[in-house]
């Protein structure tokens, strides 16, 4: 009773990254509060294909749900599950991904419970509250930390009294570390009928086409990240071949992106792809908390801005002050003639 | 078959165009220096909603926003590109509303309106990027749900097939009516306004618009023209639960705002004159860095 409970997140027999990074903080979470750690895995046919991985990252109590109709995920069976699951099982927390299945699956199932649910969260802590209008003090409420406002402000947001306290997080926001490759923790088969009633599978899913990635922003050592400062689709050009030569990435801001200066799969930030790379080149990025929670982990910084005021210098470690169109062939320029 | 289709739609600041002055030297938000807009992606809904309509003669589409007075600009802009109506959700009791509470809201309110076949809504709103509000309604009024749709294909025989995004991907699929659908951004984009609608419906307010003295202007016309008048509910008018609406029907509370001040780095600070991109260039190649 009263344990951190994980979403994992299943495609067909493959557990997704962003739920091994989410044990791996529910992990870290369950330690500090005393309590333990457990995990649902929902699909068809997933016995005795995902509970290994599952359970490596130190899950206590491992809930299977395998019965046909629950791959491809629909709304209203996966609810089903989780909500009879935390009607009896009590969790005090549930995380989940920040993925189109967890933005979907999330609300619907805080709805049912009137728990609080806070979307893409970029950082988790426990700590205490007090409620200044009923004079309340809580110990141990998950602080839910997340940019807000476009990312102009960071909110902290606690859920007092419902439970669970609910928060989504992307995937490459937290990182993942196995506790053993044999972690000796129970598995619960369910007999999914006892949870989900027939009714719930009204969605038919008739094609899927999933493509890998077409970038590889999440493992790039070198990314160049343009924003709106760069000012159109031809200066990502140039932003390209700045990248190609350093065998990089392309990136972008949400500014850049809804500018239509490139495809939404660029962007970097809170509502877009989490990097970590050795170099990060921000050119013409002013730097919203947004983005900058996307991309703060980078090694090393260069901001390329006009503005010599921009927030994103006070964490670069190097600041050009100039133009992109006049910056970045230089910087092309002079690495074509030291590289060799 | 004739439709019943309901909007949902918010009215937002202007969160992608935020100027210097958007925050206040105490670091709270200058909601003043933001403009007001349609939620983008609440736009890619109406559009879905009236191409319905145009594909299915007697289909009927209503707005509902919820939020101050000033929101029925929300309803003016969906009957100017060819809505039937709107509802204005406007109470004090409403304020501070977390999604959850909002759902609540928009959910007594659609109870009101009468059940439709479709509820239509953006799959996110810009100032808060949860992308909640349309799973809880559809979870209140026990509706179905697709997200992430960006294209409805067809309606036929009480089903709807629907293209939707997913991660890396599209999927296709098939769901009976009564529904509720998010929109995302990279569906068809809205309509312009209609020139002769814009004509129409001009005047069209809320009651709490006007002024309170009495001293209406255009009375007669309003008396005349009963599409002038967007109708505008209450809290009771919806039979809402007050303990479920506004701040005390929110589970969740902001402990703490923070404005952003980032931690100052050592940085080094170069112009982008040739000198200074090679020395620059040169550095990173000798620490390996890069190269």
């Amino acid at each position: 009773m009263n344990n951190v409970f994980v979403y994992c997140e299943i495609d067909k027999f493959t557990v997704e990254e962003v739920s091994f990074e989410l044990l791996t903080k529910g992990r870290k979470l369950a330690n500090e509060l005393g309590v333990q750690l457990e995990a649902i895995a929902a699909g068809s046919g997933i016995t005795g294909k995902v509970e290994k991985d599952i359970l490596s990252y130190g899950v206590d109590k491992l809930h299977v749900f395998d019965g046909e109709g629950l791959y491809p995920y629909t709304s209203k069976p996966h609810t089903s599950i989780l909500v009879n699951l935390f009607k009896k099982e009590q969790p005090q927390i549930c995380l989940m991904g920040a993925t189109v299945i967890g933005r979907d699956l999330g609300p619907r199932v805080s709805s049912s419970l009137t728990s609080g649910l806070t979307a893409d969260c970029t950082a988790l802590e426990i700590g205490d509250y007090d409620d200044r209008k009923s004079g309340k003090h809580y110990e141990g409420l998950l602080y839910q930390i997340r940019p807000a406002f476009g990312g102009n402000i960071v909110a902290t947001i606690v859920n007092p009294d419902n439970r669970p306290q609910m928060a989504t997080v992307r995937s490459g926001v937290m990182k993942a570390e196995k506790v053993a490759e044999y972690y000796n923790g129970e598995i619960v088969y369910h007999e999914v009928a006892e949870f989900v009633p027939d009714t719930d599978y009204v969605v038919k899913v008739l094609e899927r086409h999933v493509e890998k990635a077409s970038n590889n922003l999440k493992g790039a050592p070198i990314i160049v990240a343009g924003g709106y400062g760069v000012g159109s689709k031809e200066g990502f050009d140039l932003l390209r071949k700045l990248a190609e030569e350093l065998h990089g990435e392309v990136g972008a801001s949400r500014a850049a992106v809804d500018a239509g200066f490139c495809d939404h799969s660029l962007q970097i930030g809170q509502t877009g792809v989490t990097v970590r790379p050795k170099v990060y080149i921000a050119c013409g990025i002013s730097g919203a908390i947004q983005h900058v929670a996307g991309m703060k982990e980078s090694g090393i910084v260069i901001s390329i801005n006009t503005d010599p005021e921009a927030p994103i210098n006070q964490i670069a470690d190097y600041v050009i002050t100039g133009s992109v169109e006049e910056v970045v062939p230089k910087f092309i320029k002079s690495y074509k003639a030291n590289s060799k | 078959m004739s439709l019943k289709i309901v909007v949902l739609a918010k009215q937002v600041p202007d969160t992608r165009n935020v100027g210097k002055d958007a925050m206040t030297p105490e670091g709270t938000v200058n909601r003043a220096a933001l403009p007001a807009i349609f939620n983008p992606e609440d736009l890619n809904a109406l559009e879905q909603a009236l191409r319905l309509k145009e594909s299915h003669p007697g289909t009927t589409v209503h707005l509902l926003t919820m939020g101050p007075p000033r929101a029925t600009e929300i309803i003016r802009e969906g009957l100017y590109r060819g809505a039937d109506g709107g509802v204005l959700l406007t109470d004090r009791a409403f304020a501070g509303a977390d999604t959850l509470a909002t759902s609540y809201a928009l959910s007594q309110a659609i109870k009101k309106m009468g059940m439709p076949d479709i509820v239509l809504c953006g799959r996110q709103a810009i100032d808060g990027d949860t992308a909640q509000v349309g799973p809880q309604v559809a979870q209140k009024l026990d509706l179905n749900q697709v997200t992430y749709v960006t294209n409805v294909d067809s309606v036929a025989d009480g089903k709807i097939t629907l293209t939707r995004s997913i991660d890396g991907g599209i999927e296709r699929v098939e769901a009976p009516l009564p529904i509720l659908l998010t929109v995302n951004g990279n569906a068809a984009p809205c309509r312009p306004r209609n020139a002769k609608l814009v004509m129409k419906f001009k005047r069209a307010t809320a009651p709490m618009e006007r002024p309170a003295d009495g001293n209406i202007p255009y009375a007669e016309e309003y008396e005349k023209k009963p599409w002038l008048t967007v109708s505008q509910w209450s809290v009771a008018d919806v039979d809402g639960d007050l303990q479920q609406c506004g701040l005390s029907g929110s589970p969740t509370k902001v402990k703490a705002v923070q404005n952003i001040v980032f931690k100052a780095k050592e940085s080094k600070h170069l112009t982008g004159s040739d000198n200074d991109v090679e020395s620059l260039v040169k550095e990173l190649l000798d620490s390996h860095t890069i190269g």
